[in-house]
């Protein structure tokens, strides 16, 4: 894109949104047969799959905490999600993103209530094309809530960026890249608790500030977005049985 | 005392359910005066009583609850049995049977072995450690008939109905034995396959339709409606 402007002089970024406009969002639950909970979601180009086992036995032993469940993620990039072939191996960013997004995720669940287990997610990133994280843990916490693992609140993420002077919500890869600025973040909607906040950049204190209100109402739709993904999965049989009189 | 939603509605974590001084029941939990759902579940409201009934979830054990299980290991003293909860299962020696059996001189396999399915009760768990069972009681122990259907536990109370409604029910349309686990093992033993057959469909049914209303009604239905088109 060198030479090229990522956002027009209206306000119109590279794919056609407005600066604070999220990417079309597509959410399914319980789409793997063999896992406890799983969901895909779809944010524009960037397609996730997340799968959740347990609470379960935790092998090897010394590693169960006798209060509470530990809490394994896995963040995996497909070798086919970039346009480059990437080494199916754990790279040194996806060990990074599995304990943020473990972390993320954690607080919004009652570890206590088994104590000496384990709760695997495992994050596979499908096709790539920016704020995977986000996605992920958006696709993460649905998982969990398919699981029946008692949890505070959803969790919603959606990454704020600044490209080109502008404040834009829900990052591409090409935003990614050629902005100055990538903040990564996730909340509990509901509770209006931040459970992560990165910033990859440098922001004024004003435009942090509206950074993370632009994030909040992004995680908003989002969060909405994801109770109904929850809903609708038993609402839809619910509705044809009633009319159909049985 | 709000309460924003209706008995029998569809709740996700997270989810403010109401306010005041409603009593607690499960999968629910107060912060600052407010009362949220825990689960994805439906709303049950008795007696000022929040109750959130899950829709998935582990199999947690209780004390007294009868579950079935397979044996997966045989130790010096005591089989290793796995009951679909987060932790293994013990069934030591001298819980195994109602006749006593010696782990010193006897071959604890000859009683069960690695693969057995069997019927036992919870007797002790406290959620630290692993649960315990016994098998020494009538109508517990190996299963060596009949077939094994496997529902998420969370479903089990469905299957049961109330006081059990429906598992009365369907045993008496279908003439089969059936013994629940309330980790979510169905033991069947029918005068014929056919009948088994009969009562594997009408648990798919209820554990799909498990969140709408009327299902005991409809279960019956179909069942009658079968057996019709049987000779």
């Amino acid at each position: 894109m060198a030479g090229e402007r990522l956002i027009s002089s209206d306000g119109i970024r590279h794919d056609g949104r407005r600066l604070d406009e999220l990417r079309p969002i597509k959410m399914a639950v319980g789409v793997l047969k063999n896992a406890d909970g799983s969901a895909y979601v779809e944010q524009g180009n960037t397609k996730i799959l997340a799968a959740v086992y347990g609470p379960r036995s935790i092998h090897p032993r010394h590693l169960a905490y006798p209060d509470r469940a530990r809490v394994r993620c896995r963040y995996h990039m497909a070798p086919f999600s970039v346009e480059v072939r990437k080494s199916p191996a754990p790279s040194r960013r996806e060990i990074e993103l599995s304990k943020v997004i473990r972390e993320a995720l954690s607080h919004a669940i009652f570890l206590e209530q088994f104590p000496a287990t384990a709760i695997d997610v495992f994050i596979e990133v499908l096709e790539a094309d920016g704020s995977t994280r986000c996605v992920g843990i958006n696709a993460a916490s649905l998982a969990l809530a398919d699981a029946g693992i008692p949890m505070k609140d959803l969790v919603a993420a959606c990454a704020v960026g600044k490209v080109e002077g502008h404040l834009v919500v829900d990052l591409t890869d090409l935003e990614d890249k050629n902005g100055e600025v990538d903040m990564p973040f996730a909340m509990m909607y509901g509770r209006k608790k931040i459970t992560l906040l990165q910033l990859d950049g440098i922001l004024s204190y004003e435009e942090l500030c509206k950074a993370v209100d632009l994030a909040m109402t992004a995680c908003e739709k989002i969060y909405a977005m994801q109770k109904e993904a929850l809903k609708q999965r038993y609402l839809a049989l619910r509705k044809s049985i009633e009319e159909g009189g049985g | 005392m709000p309460l924003y939603f209706k008995d029998w509605d569809l709740v996700v974590p997270g989810e403010l359910l109401a306010e005041g001084n409603y009593k607690l029941g499960s999968n629910v939990y107060k912060e600052d005066g407010r009362i949220y759902s825990n689960v994805v579940g439906i709303l049950k409201l008795t007696r000022g009583t929040i109750n959130v009934v899950p829709l998935s979830g582990p199999y947690i054990p209780k004390v007294g609850d009868l579950v079935i299980g397979e044996v997966i290991d045989v130790t010096a003293s005591s089989y290793v049995v796995d009951i679909r909860a987060p932790h293994v299962a013990f069934l030591h020696a001298s819980e195994a049977s109602t006749k006593p059996i010696n782990p010193h001189e006897e071959d604890l396999r000859k009683l069960y072995d690695v693969g057995d399915m069997i019927v036992a009760k919870v007797i002790a768990f406290d959620r630290a450690f692993n649960p315990s069972l016994t098998c020494k009681e009538r109508g517990l122990g190996k299963i060596t008939r009949g077939r094994i259907i496997a529902i998420p536990a969370v479903k089990v109370p469905r299957l049961i109905g109330r006081r059990k409604s429906m598992i009365t029910m369907i045993k008496s349309e279908t003439g089969c034995e059936i013994v629940v686990g309330q980790n979510g093992y169905i033991w069947v033993v029918g005068k014929t396959p056919e009948d088994e057959d009969l009562v594997a469909e009408a648990i798919k049914k209820i554990v799909e339709e498990a969140h709408v209303t009327g299902l005991t009604a409809r279960i019956m239905k179909m069942l009658k409606d079968k057996k019709r088109r049987q000779p």
